[in-house]
């Protein structure tokens, strides 16, 4: 099956995540003080400048989803996303109203605040649970190998080979009534399939590694093997993949909204908004730029901070 | 070589049926009589409805159905006639989907191959600088625009890029196509942002890891000038996983021709997917996705086979 040399290739996922994965953890730590693959990860993220401002980032944001009245307590404006007047319509940002009016007259800056919400949900549901199945699957392909890797890998092509937007919108039109739980699952439906690639292929990297080979010897049956020593070594790069994953999956389920194929209407979401600015772009460029911007960061803060755990747990890099 | 090529090949049946029966499967699901939808409010017999029914099968079961469609079970007095026999089924006035992918499929094409080239040979020659002068100013500048470019959604861009080049400053179209090839520009770099960034960030990954190679060191012992390392030793094995990713990113293609088409009102078939995907043309969402997934699956198989060309070390067996 696997030619060498071509880890990557055989991968197949094209991400640089793969690329990230292709070697070992090989601890080497001094005696006399803790150096397991994740506490050395740990003390040089604590002395990554873009780690700490990126995971700044996602907790300003996950509080925002989680308490968005924090943010609008101290603003002068309606603070209520579903309080609109007509008269506002389209109005522009003002001291009063600091991201402006859209088209309804609803205050914007409450809007695009209470948007975080659909936005991290999705996000890290997706990620979660494809990574589940991913860590699940993924491991018990790669260690057992033979007839259930061939099954399980020959269904992870089938998936692979369905375009993510285009199957999405196949599937989310065959469900009626679309809402997170709708999208989160379609999202995952036709997202796993790379980080189950990536459990696979460090899962085969560690099945024949000493240390295995050293606790069963020591008498460890095999969801003890599987649990508490491989899993914890093959790990990483899921990690790695699934943080990047939490943006890729805000950043589809926006798309898809705006297609009008995601969430639908009265649902807050920055997809939604920024198709709903279309009627009206010329007069109120601020209806795109507002919610195009808080996106934008999110993504960005949960792909920086994918970047710097690969750095940190890539032991090639040291 | 000869059985590689057959051994992908025979690895691709299943691959296809299940693509087919998933997506299928999925259009299946979808509520609602698309009969009756046909003819919104207007009253029509239930004769009329029958037949039509009876016409596209609805009454049959759902697996029943997914044979006749693939061609496997004959259908009445058309016989055998399905995907096997090229035909992809028609809509609901009677046009084959084979007819409207060849109508909707040339913007689409134009669009397409125009970003796999730019997203090539930008990405590449970006990446191949920042490898080469590595931790300079201009490394920096592309991990950073990179990022950035894969960090906005190419639905914000492409907006924000329409309503900057095109309805404000005017340099470009803003929409359609009847400005001939300028139409295109903008939508085509659009949609080659996106994988243009993964691109360039890939070969420059590639590149650094395999300038490590001891096969690099030895061509400069050997005392070879630095153009030649690099453009014969390194940069040949370091786009292996750039071409994989390109057949890959055909997906993305797809899926951001929709928004991108969409957004500039191009005429293509990610806007044919979507009109049919809202007014329950089912048997054309599945014969044009069906069609889109054959031809990737076929675009990674020839890429697949390229390996062999760029890599002598990857023996086919």
């Amino acid at each position: 099956m696997s030619d060498p040399g071509t880890g990557v290739v055989q991968q197949g996922t094209g991400s640089e995540a793969s690329a990230g994965a292709a070697t070992g953890g090989a601890d080497v730590g001094l005696p006399g003080r803790e150096a397991s693959l994740w506490s050395d990860a740990w003390r040089q993220l604590r002395r990554n400048p873009l780690f700490v401002v990126s995971a700044l980032i996602i907790i300003v944001f996950a509080v925002m989803a989680a308490y968005p009245q924090v943010f609008t307590s101290f603003y002068p404006g309606t603070a209520d996303p579903k309080s609109c007047s007509l008269s506002n319509t389209v109005g522009r940002p003002s001291a009063s109203a600091w991201f402006g009016y859209d088209v309804q007259g609803c205050d914007y800056y409450a809007n695009v605040i209470y948007g975080a919400r659909v936005s991290m949900i999705i996000g890290l549901a997706t990620a979660v649970f494809s990574g589940m199945i991913a860590i699940v699957l993924g491991s018990l392909a790669g260690y057992y190998g033979g007839m259930l890797d061939t099954i399980i890998s020959r269904i992870t092509d089938i998936f692979f080979a369905i375009p993510t937007i285009l199957g999405a919108i196949v599937i989310l039109n065959a469900i009626g009534e679309r809402g997170l739980f709708q999208v989160t699952l379609v999202l995952v439906t036709l997202g796993w399939m790379t980080m189950l690639r990536l459990m696979r292929s460090s899962t085969i990297e560690r099945r024949d590694a000493d240390f295995v080979d050293a606790a069963r010897a020591l008498g460890a049956n095999t969801p003890r093997v599987i649990a508490r020593h491989i899993l914890p070594n093959a790990l990483a790069p899921v990690i790695v993949y699934g943080t990047i994953f939490i943006g890729v999956a805000i950043s589809v389920e926006a798309s898809l909204s705006f297609l009008g194929a995601g969430l639908q209407l009265p649902a807050i979401s920055w997809g939604l908004m920024i198709n709903g600015s279309f009627t009206r772009i010329l007069q109120a460029p601020h209806l795109l730029f507002f919610p195009g911007l808080f996106l934008s960061v999110l993504v960005l803060a949960f792909i920086v901070l994918g970047d710097a755990l690969r750095d940190a747990l890539d032991p090639r890099l040291r | 070589m000869g059985r590689y090529a057959a051994r992908r090949l025979l690895q691709l049946i299943p691959v296809f049926f299940g693509a087919t029966f998933l997506l299928f499967a999925m259009v299946y699901l979808i509520p609602g009589d698309p009969v009756a939808a046909l003819f919104g409010e207007r009253r029509v017999s239930e004769n009329t409805l029958n037949e039509l029914r009876d016409q596209y099968n609805l009454d049959d079961p759902f697996l029943v159905q997914y044979g006749k469609y693939m061609g496997f079970i004959p259908d009445g007095d058309e016989g055998l006639s399905g995907v096997f026999q090229g035909d992809f089924g028609e809509d609901f006035r009677g046009r084959e989907v084979t007819a409207i992918v060849g109508q909707r499929f040339p913007p689409t094409l134009r669009l397409a191959i125009g970003a796999v080239v730019v997203q090539t040979v930008i990405g590449i020659l970006a990446g191949i600088v920042a490898a080469i002068r590595r931790n300079s100013f201009w490394d920096s500048l592309v991990l950073v625009s990179t990022t950035l470019v894969v960090a906005v959604p190419l639905f914000v861009s492409a907006s924000v890029a329409q309503l900057v080049f095109g309805l404000r400053l005017g340099w470009f179209p803003i929409a359609g196509l009847r400005n001939g090839a300028m139409s295109y520009a903008l939508p085509t770099i659009m949609l080659a942002s996106i994988s243009l960034a993964y691109t360039a960030r890939l070969t420059r990954t590639s590149m650094v890891e395999n300038g490590r190679a001891d096969y690099v060191r030895t061509a400069r012992a050997k005392g070879l000038h630095t153009p030649r390392v690099i453009g014969r030793h390194v940069l040949r094995n370091s786009l292996i996983p750039v071409i994989t990713f390109l057949g890959v990113e055909l997906g993305t293609l797809l899926g951001g021709a929709i928004i991108t088409e969409t957004i500039f009102n191009i005429p293509g078939i990610g806007r044919a997917v979507f009109e049919a995907v809202n007014q329950r043309e089912g048997a054309v969402v599945v014969g044009v996705v069906t069609m889109l997934v054959v031809v990737y699956m076929l675009a990674n198989l020839i890429i697949d086979l390229l390996y062999g060309v760029l890599d002598p070390r990857i023996r086919y067996e």
